[in-house]
């Protein structure tokens, strides 16, 4: 105790706990000591920052004109496009809305649609993250579309969707006459991982289509799945999809155990 | 039959008591997304004021999903207690309200009440209800129940230790389940979410934590949260299961949607039954529930969410279980948008719960795309203490690894235990007291390393 302080005061307030050790086992919040019996100050604003940061992320809008800039050398066209849900507000509440393309948006993609079918049409959307998208998309469609390019496939004019949930993309793919749609979508953010992007791809794209229609991998960012990792899963899924005429759960996924689909 | 409602020039007409409790419903973003909410402020009221002059009677003859199609209205109409009932069956659903919250209406009178209680029934009054009528009127109601402690006595505030990691690691479940212990949670049961269903590795969690009770005597049950198939095929390997889990809903429909139905919840329940691992009680079962589960499983049937959350305590109530939790802001904001909605729906499902005379336990928590935080949630958790909460999740710093949203920390227990004067569940208050986590006084005391607790693992 320091002499110098009031006799009441003995200490900051906070007790630490002695088992600090035990953080090496796990990410959670543990041993975080207490004031009294409350979470002390230090570690209870590191959680309002988390919260701050996945708040900040649903609340984040798609950077088109950043990405398109990033991916215009491959030589694609491009649509801008939004759902049919006019506010973050309402997009939250209505998943029905941000599953349709608005009517002028309906007119874009169909002015674009010629006698011309296409293997893979891939489609941006923002989700619950658009920062993860914004962060992450055009790293891996660097690193797998050149591939794919080189490999013959066909590639549609690249989408990019305001306001979007996973099945847009069974209507856009299907307008534009792709054989598989794959869209990169913000998932829903957690308290340490507020980039997170998903990927799901959908054989012969068809508006009404459930999840179990579509494979999907998960948690794309540095501190989850790799880019690297990822382009494989994708590029494995991709040609099976095309190969067997099909995607689902009839696809074997490449990892031990099947990703799940968070609500987006 | 149609209800009608006129306020000044406008009449109103609710086509069945389906449609009248939709409109009733106090405003939710599911009821808005499923197409049943009422469309103006007017129109609610309208709806309420009507279905506060409905006879109670009405719900015995107007199933509300027919009787043919589905097998939770079966389950509803052939086990009604009309005997129970005869004590209300005069009454409106507006007196009903009145008299519950008049001062002949005790404990033991809600208890004999509840098997003449119809799901629907608890929905309507409860939709006439503002938060205090729900609070005070739970508050009356005591449902105890028991495994290796007993949960839900008055002044007793009981948790769920949800030590979750996102690969199952057996180390890393054991640090944060040890955490909690030291922070005093694990009465209402240890319980997992695993990361995957695969039977081998829900049995090597189920073994671990089975070890960990033994070894330190600890008066409490453990659960992993896997399908009930899976719960079945461990049972039958003599696996050491204490407490079978399901997630349930309300309608025939959602229960698929589960993969579940009431003859396969029968076989578990009477498969854990004859085990015999409780000792001081034989509730084995452990139920959730949350209001949109139909809806998102596209199985409502135009049942507004929160009815179909009370027929969901209808199934529960038939296997007698030790714990039922709704995992109220955890199914997202298109079914409780904000911190308002989530905390309505929490105090609307403990009540309810309660009244059909289940240990109701709540999940105070949210997603990060709901309009909530942590002062939503303290407000929630303090509400549910004066409630008379049976029980709530913890998990370390309120932030679950695995599940990705946030819920009670063991902090937010130990505040509300502080703040309300309540205690854990007698027998695990004991041993926390032999094991000096807590003195007699309830107060936490300082942990050293040497403690016991912490030889597993460091």
């Amino acid at each position: 105790m320091k002499s110098d302080l009031p006799w009441f005061i003995s200490s900051n307030g906070s007790l630490p706990d002695p088992w600090t050790s035990l953080q090496r086992f796990t990410a959670a919040r543990i041993a975080l000591g207490r004031s009294g019996v409350s979470i002390p100050l230090s570690e209870s604003l590191g959680f309002r920052l988390a919260h701050a940061h996945a708040r900040d992320a649903v609340y984040s809008s798609l950077d088109t004109a950043a990405l398109q800039e990033s991916l215009h050398t491959f030589g694609l066209p491009m649509l801008t496009l939004q759902s049919q849900a006019t506010s973050r507000q309402q997009y939250l509440q209505r998943p029905d809305l941000g599953r349709k393309l608005n009517e002028a948006s309906r007119e874009q993609v169909l002015a674009v649609r010629t006698q011309k079918t296409y293997d893979i049409a891939f489609i941006l959307a923002d989700g619950l993250s658009a920062m993860a998208v914004n962060t992450h998309a055009p790293a891996l469609l660097a690193l797998v579309l050149p591939t794919l390019l080189a490999d013959g496939y066909t590639l549609a004019p690249l989408s990019f969707v305001g306001h979007g949930r996973v099945a847009i993309s069974d209507e856009i793919g299907s307008l534009l006459q792709a054989r598989l749609a794959v869209i990169l979508i913000g998932e829903r953010p957690g308290l340490t991982s507020p980039d997170s992007m998903g990927i799901y791809s959908t054989y012969n794209p068809t508006v009404g289509l459930t999840d179990d229609a579509r494979n999907c991998i998960s948690n794309v960012r540095p501190a989850g799945l790799s880019y690297a990792a990822a382009v494989h899963k994708l590029r494995y899924l991709i040609q099976e999809s095309l190969r067997l005429k099909l995607s689902g759960v009839a696809i074997k996924d490449l990892s031990e155990s099947g990703d799940t689909l968070p609500g987006i | 039959m149609s209800y009608r409602e006129t306020i000044g020039y406008t009449t109103y007409t609710f086509a069945d008591l389906k449609v009248l409790l939709a409109r009733a419903s106090p405003f939710r973003s599911g009821d808005a997304l499923a197409g049943v909410a009422a469309e103006r402020y007017e129109e609610r009221v309208a709806a309420q004021m009507c279905l506060a002059n409905v006879p109670l009677q009405n719900f015995l003859q107007e199933p509300i999903i027919p009787y043919e199609e589905d097998e939770v209205t079966r389950l509803i109409m052939d086990t009604h207690d009309a005997h129970a009932f005869r004590a209300i069956s005069h009454f409106t659903v507006g007196q009903f309200r009145d008299w519950l919250l008049s001062d002949e209406v005790t404990t033991a009178v809600l208890q004999q009440l509840a098997p003449g209680l119809t799901p629907e029934m608890v929905a309507a009054v409860s939709k006439l209800m503002r938060n205090q009528d729900l609070i005070v009127a739970a508050r009356k109601c005591e449902v105890v129940t028991a495994f290796r402690n007993t949960i839900g006595l008055k002044g007793r505030l009981a948790t769920r230790l949800q030590p979750n990691h996102p690969t199952d690691d057996p180390k890393g479940v054991a640090a944060s389940l040890i955490d909690g212990l030291l922070y005093g949670s694990g009465d209402a049961v240890i319980g997992i979410n695993p990361a995957t269903d695969n039977p081998r590795a829900v049995r090597t969690l189920l073994e671990m934590l089975d070890g960990l009770i033994r070894r330190f005597d600890i008066p409490t049950q453990s659960c992993i949260l896997c399908h009930l198939s899976t719960t079945l095929q461990l049972m039958q390997q003599q696996a050491p299961v204490d407490l079978v889990f399901q997630s349930i809903g309300g309608t025939e429909k959602t229960n698929r949607s589960f993969g579940v139905s009431l003859a396969m919840l029968q076989e578990g329940y009477e498969a854990a039954l004859a085990l015999q691992r409780g000792t001081v009680g034989k509730n084995v079962m452990y139920f959730e529930t949350g209001q949109g589960s139909s809806l998102s499983a596209n199985a409502h049937g135009g049942v507004d969410q929160q009815t179909c959350e009370v027929r969901a305590y209808a199934v529960a109530r038939r296997f007698k279980p030790l714990l039922v939790n709704t995992v109220v802001g955890f199914i997202g904001p298109e079914y409780l948008y904000d911190g308002k909605q989530i905390i309505r729906a929490a105090l609307e499902d403990h009540f309810c719960g309660k009244l059909m005379g289940l240990p109701m336990g709540v999940d105070v928590c949210y997603t990060n795309h709901a309009e909530a935080d942590q002062d939503d949630m303290d407000n929630l958790l303090t509400l549910l203490g004066v409630a008379g909460c049976n029980f709530i999740i913890c998990v370390p710093g309120a932030d679950d690894i695995m599940l990705n949203y946030q819920s009670s920390s063991f902090h937010d227990a130990l505040y509300l235990r502080r703040a309300l004067g309540l205690a854990p569940a007698p027998e695990f208050n004991d041993w926390l007291i032999r094991q000096r986590i807590f003195d007699a006084g309830g107060n936490h005391l300082p942990v050293t390393s040497a403690h016991a607790l912490l030889k597993p693992l460091v």
